[in-house]
Formats: structure tokens, sequence, C-alpha cells
């Protein structure tokens, strides 16, 4: 495996263009979460033309909804929720600033034109490894929504937190130059 | 008539659906060491160092595999000769599954209006429950923890009974391969043929039951599975679809009479985490 990049979020979109399809990241600070519930009320929001509770600039959000906390840890179990069905709200979110999505899985075509646009990347974190990716995150509270529960936004403090670039702001796709390779 | 308690009922679903969240199947997580070894890709083995790795940790520390703790999606084999008392039998499944959400720190997953309102119902119940009634005096309930992110990869097709074995392949493979990195590859491929709509659904979901390494006793349809297995195995898309050899661990066909006409076939997929407990009582 080659090494990892260390990234720290807010990140500006020259450090986002530097990176390529297949880079291994650790990433340290502050990321928000998300997943369908909250995507479609910040986006209403955007639609009636009302400022968001969060500033997305520069930020990642992690499409994520934890499983509740034991005493004494930050978060529960914290892995990737499958991606495409936040694809129809991203557009937006990314025309605001927004850098970096985290979650599983393939994205639709307007998701990806939209990142080469703006300068933003998509990084894949392993679907199922929630409880490893959870050691990773060392404080969590909830930003908005608590009464989405799981779906709440929520910020997290993250400490090499381990993603893999797999679609770059110039529309590299891991997703379709990698399995190509191992096709019999 | 032999009598149980529907208490017991309870207690028994609550800890199985805790074991199911908390403690990989022996013969799932020696399947990943095993395929780890002979993955050519360097991500895909990476992915899966991460994958068992997880599932150490959840099992020394008591933490959920997976965050999507899964819809509660209940077998049971209930005797003839056996009274369930002091309670009835689908709210003591749901107690159970319910308490061990609170008691064991699983997600809530579950809305109660599934296109309207779509609000949370809080306690990840109801359950979705399928009895069969058997012979004998003894119940026994396995109990699954079914994650979405694949059951929304999985598909039914009414084929003709013209498609034949080349249809059945063509489909089940199909529907392997354009999920992608959707459903958390490795996934589990359970196949259900024959039947109605709905049989061949559940047929297919009770096929994801069986564990690794055991084939169909029909040859024919353990030779389908070894088949289809490899096909799925030859497409690349391998762990968490970033390439490699290692796309699927195991194809389950189950089947069943149908009629003339028809040739049901289900698909249901499920992630490398297929979490399942069962007892007898």
């Amino acid at each position: 495996m080659d090494r990892a990049i260390k990234i720290n979020p807010p990140v500006s979109t020259d450090e986002v263009r530097a990176l390529q399809a297949g880079d291994n990241v650790l990433i340290t600070g502050t990321i928000y979460t998300g997943r369908d519930m909250a995507h479609k009320r910040l986006v209403e929001l955007l639609q009636a033309g009302k400022q968001l509770p969060i500033d997305l600039k520069g930020q990642f959000i992690y499409y994520v909804g934890p499983s509740p906390a034991k005493p004494g840890l930050a978060v529960g179990s914290a892995g990737p929720t499958t991606s495409y069905r936040l694809d129809p709200y991203t557009p937006a979110l990314l025309e605001l600033g927004l850098k970096g999505m985290i979650g599983k899985g393939t994205r639709s075509a307007e998701v990806i034109a939209a990142m080469k646009k703006h300068g933003a990347v998509y990084f894949g974190a392993v679907g199922g490894a929630a409880a490893l990716i959870s050691k990773s995150i060392k404080r969590a509270e909830v930003i908005c929504y608590p009464d989405l529960g799981a779906e709440a936004v929520h910020k997290f403090y993250v400490e090499d937190f381990p993603a893999i670039v797999v679609i770059d702001s110039h529309g590299q796709n891991l997703y379709q130059t990698q399995p190509p390779q191992y096709k019999i | 008539m032999r009598k149980i308690d529907a208490a017991i009922i309870t207690e028994t679903v609550h800890d199985l659906f805790l074991q199911a969240n908390y403690f990989i199947g022996t013969d799932i997580f020696e399947q990943l060491k095993q395929r780890r070894e002979l993955e050519e890709s360097p991500i895909g083995k990476s992915v899966l160092t991460q994958i068992i790795k997880n599932n150490e940790i959840a099992a020394q520390e008591q933490l959920p595999i997976c965050q999507d703790t899964g819809l509660a999606v209940l077998f049971i084999e209930l005797g003839q000769e056996v009274a369930v008392v002091g309670g009835d039998l689908n709210e003591a499944i749901n107690a159970g599954v319910s308490e061990a959400c609170t008691n064991g720190y699983l997600r809530k997953s579950v809305v109660d209006d599934p296109l309207f309102d779509r609000l949370n119902t809080n306690n990840n119940t109801p359950a979705i429950t399928h009895i069969n009634i058997v012979p004998g005096n003894r119940i026994k309930i396995t109990v699954t923890a079914k994650g979405f992110g694949s059951e929304n990869m999985s598909r039914m097709k009414m084929l003709k009974p013209a498609d034949g074995v080349e249809g059945v392949k063509n489909f089940v493979i199909q529907t392997a391969v354009d999920a992608g990195p959707n459903p958390c590859p490795p996934i589990i491929v359970g196949v259900g043929i024959g039947g109605t709509m709905e049989k061949a659904a559940i047929l297919s979901k009770r096929a994801l039951l069986r564990p690794l390494g055991q084939e169909n006793q029909d040859p024919r349809y353990a030779a389908l599975e070894r088949e289809v297995l490899d096909e799925i195995n030859k497409s690349g898309v391998g762990p968490a679809g970033l390439g490699g050899r290692t796309t699927a661990l195991a194809v389950n066909i189950d089947y069943f009479p149908t009629h003339i006409a028809g040739l049901p076939v289900a698909v249901n997929i499920c992630c490398h985490a297929s979490r399942q407990a069962q007892k007898v009582l």
C-alpha cells in the first residue's frame, strides 16, 4: 500500500485538485455527517433561499448514521452508508463550497460533473468496517436535526480517519479503472 | 401440548439479535481470511484486512459489526405441538428486538410509513417474521440483522420457462455484478428459484442462512452454485468494488416446485456482514 497523505479539513480547492484517485488519505480534523433526511432538509432550505445551519465551505461530509455510543465512547459503530442515495442533493452542496464526501459506492454523472467543476473529491471508506472506523472518531456532537436520531447532522473530530480517493476532482474513478484490471 | 412462555421468546430474540450484531459467523470469518490470501489486488487485500480486523474488534469489545444493525428478519419453525402462552408471539418477538436495541446500543433503523411520513419507530420494530409450522414440540428461532445497502441491490424477475438454466445464470450474475461497490462486497448471494413471486423472494432470503461451504444437496444445483460464484468472481468488482478477485464469498440456491407457466427467480444480496444467530427452544 502507498504511504497515506495527511489531510486536515477545511481544505482549499488547490489541495483538493492535488489529490488523485487511488491516494490513501488519513483525515484529521472536523468533519460533518449527513444522510438522506438531513440532505433533504438542507437542500429544501437552499431552495427556500434560506441560510444553512452549517458552513460547508472547504468541509467534508461523511455519509453515516452511527449506532448509539456505549458509555465512555465518543460514538458507536460508524461505517459509511451507500452514497448514490445522496446524489440528487449533492451538486447543490458542492456549489456552496463542499470539498469532499466520504461514503461507499457509485456516484451519478451529475455529481461527478459538479465535483470537476467546483473542485471536490469523493473518498471511499470500507463498508462494514464500522467498529474499526469508530476508533478514529474522537469526539462527536449533534449540530442540527436531533429529531432525526442517527440521521441527525453530527460534528465529528477525527484523527487519522482512513479513506481512499475513489473519484478525484478530475473525474478519475477507481470504480471504473480498477475492476477491469481484475476481470477475467 | 408443550407450553412455552412468551417471555422466553422475548429473551431469546433479545440475546440472538445481540449475538448476531456483535459476532460474525466463524464460516464467514475463515472464508474472509482464506480469500485475503488469494486476493491479487493490493487495494482488495487491504480492504479484506480492514474487514477482518473490524470483525475482531466487534467481537472483543461487543460493538456492532456494522452501524446498520439491520432490520430484524426472523425465521421461526414452530412445532405444531407447542403452545405459546402468556402473551402474543409477534409482540414477544418485537419486544426482544426493541430491548436488544436499547440494551445493546444498536441503531434504530425502521420507519413507520414507507412513503409519506417515514417517521422512525424508535425501537427498530416491527421485525419481519416468517413462521413455518412443523411437526414436533420445539421452536427453532433464527434471527438475522439485514443491512439495507445490500438489500437495496436485490432483484426478482419472473422468467419464462424457455429462459432455462442460462436465463437464471445470466440474471443472477448480472444482478451481483451490476450491484458493483454498493452492497459492500464481498457479498453472499441468496437465490430462490420457483414457487410464486413471494415464495421465490423468501427462498432467496432463507438461502442466505446456509453456512458457507455447504452446497445444495442436488448436484445439479450445487454445480450451478459453483459456476455462478466463479463467474461473479471473474467480474473483477472485488472487495469494496475497488477491484480484485473476491466479489462474492458464496452463492446459495434454494428451489421449490412452481407453476407450468413460470420460472420465478429472486436474488437476495447480503454484504460480507451476514449476521445471524439461532436457537432451539
